[in-house]
């Protein structure tokens, strides 16, 4: 097994904690209150988005972030009223989670973030590689964009939320995620005071990446509570060059800079993802690691045809016009 | 030309509310998408392509009727008006919501949440509005 290197300096950090304090504490005081007034709070958050790298070849699997992730985050949990309602048509399947609050082996409404072990051959090394897993933060992510409702969405802090007040919990959201990572809770959200048995089914949860510590300037509790500094956040374009940076030194790998057209958290790995994916415990809340295609490629694509189609058309029809003038012209 | 596309009109806007509902995941769940050759309509992002490749149809057709309608100048008729008033709020927020779907452009948790809500609702009341005007048979849009 590769020994895991421990770093607990800051020194080398991309951003300090307290550059980052003094970035993001500024724009914290006004984002905090972006429940009262979200859409002034955003104009003044950084324009750069935040990303996170993550170096599992440093992870030892200790769990600190998944407990630091359910204690800080506990107060977003929903509030489910018992009995569930049945749904209508029974098809529709109640998710209930809330007797499982304890899971930590795979996402849940009530656990955000898990870790993942593999253990894998590579260039004659044997490896027990742990990666924690969570949202990933797409930077054009399918959630929101399918959302048709406008709970879930990106903010412009590249944080990816979805609005537990509104949900409806279709879970539209974890089908066209490339990882399923968004989960249900029945029984919970806005679909109580409209149809409960008919339309909607709870709420849908996962990471936002501590959007509430971002806010005042802090880290992700996952991130500050790490005793391996597995995982750094700071702004794109230089965590980006960090993980190069970090990928070439180890001769490693990257996964999620390319993932589903880009995402804002990166893993960094000695061992290639292929392998890691085959040897990970893949399924219902356990997300796999295969390479993803952008999602919404043929969405942008679409949206030059939805330009062009009204100009085709006015070109069309004048000279459609002119032709009918032309004819009644030669008819007089 | 314009008799096609006017043959056009119904199935077109048909399509669109089919896959415009489609956007919230009621097909499978009704068992619509259990319909032989219905399939498509419980896939997330085939309905969504359908409903944008046939968003650029429609504009296509608007584009052509409204370039005839503004060199002949005809009067329109009042439900026309009110329908044509819905459809253009319906293209508004469409359009925004596209460009919301582009990489690097996202709005703010309310706008995002009224774009949805009022680009749903136009499309209701417009539905409503072509209901009533065929119903009260005041489907023209022009008066001839």
């Amino acid at each position: 097994m590769k020994k895991s290197s421990i770093n607990k300096t800051s020194s080398n950090l991309p951003i300090s904690r307290r550059s980052f304090l003094k970035v993001f504490g500024a724009a914290g005081a006004t984002a905090c209150a972006s429940t009262v007034r979200p859409a002034e709070a955003q104009t003044k958050q950084p324009k750069e988005e935040l990303m996170t790298v993550l170096d599992i070849s440093k992870c030892i699997g200790c769990g600190e972030c998944v407990a630091a992730c359910k204690d800080s985050n506990a107060h977003k949990f929903p509030t489910v009223s018992k009995p569930i309602p049945k749904m209508f048509p029974p098809r529709v399947k109640v998710e209930d989670w809330s007797d499982k609050k304890d899971v930590d082996d795979r996402l849940t409404p009530y656990n955000w973030l898990y870790i993942q072990t593999a253990e894998v051959e590579h260039n004659n090394e044997e490896y027990e590689i742990n990666i924690p897993r969570r949202c990933l933060h797409c930077t054009n992510p399918p959630c929101a964009n399918l959302c048709p409702w406008g709970a879930a969405r990106k903010e412009d802090s590249g944080i990816v939320r979805i609005s537990e007040d509104i949900c409806l919990g279709g879970a539209k959201c974890r089908t066209v995620c490339p990882w399923h990572i968004p989960q249900r809770q029945s029984g919970a959200g806005l679909y109580l005071n409209l149809l409960p048995r008919f339309a909607g089914n709870g709420t849908m949860l996962k990471c936002d990446r501590c959007y509430d510590k971002i806010a005042q300037g802090e880290q992700p509790a996952c991130i500050t509570v790490c005793p391996e500094n597995v995982q750094r956040i700071g702004s794109r374009s230089k965590m980006i060059a960090y993980a190069k940076d970090l990928a070439a030194s180890m001769n490693g790998f990257i996964y999620g800079l390319e993932e589903n057209g880009g995402t804002n958290t990166i893993y960094v790995s000695p061992v290639p993802f292929e392998k890691l994916n085959k040897a990970i415990e893949k399924g219902k809340g356990k997300p796999h690691l295969a390479p993803v295609e952008n999602s919404m490629a043929k969405e942008e694509t679409l949206t030059s045809a939805l330009i062009a189609a009204p100009i085709a058309g006015v070109a069309a029809g004048v000279l459609k016009v002119l032709s009918d003038a032309r004819k009644e012209k030669n008819n007089d | 030309m314009t008799n096609i596309l006017r043959k056009l009109w119904v199935p077109v806007m048909t399509l669109m509310a089919i896959t415009g509902m489609g956007q919230m995941p009621i097909f499978k769940r009704y068992y619509i998408a259990d319909i032989p050759g219905l399939a498509w309509l419980g896939q997330p992002f085939t309905v969504h392509w359908v409903h944008y490749i046939g968003a650029a149809v429609l504009m296509f057709m608007i584009a052509w009727f409204t370039t005839l309608w503004l060199a002949k100048q005809r009067k329109l008729t009042a439900s026309g008006k009110l329908r044509i008033i819905l459809l253009a709020l319906l293209i508004i927020t469409g359009y925004v919501r596209v460009i919301k779907n582009l990489p690097d452009v996202h709005f703010s948790p309310t706008s995002t949440m009224l774009i949805d809500w009022t680009h749903l609702l136009f499309a209701i009341l417009l539905g409503v509005a072509a209901i009533w005007s065929a119903q009260t048979g005041r489907k023209d849009y022009v008066i001839e």
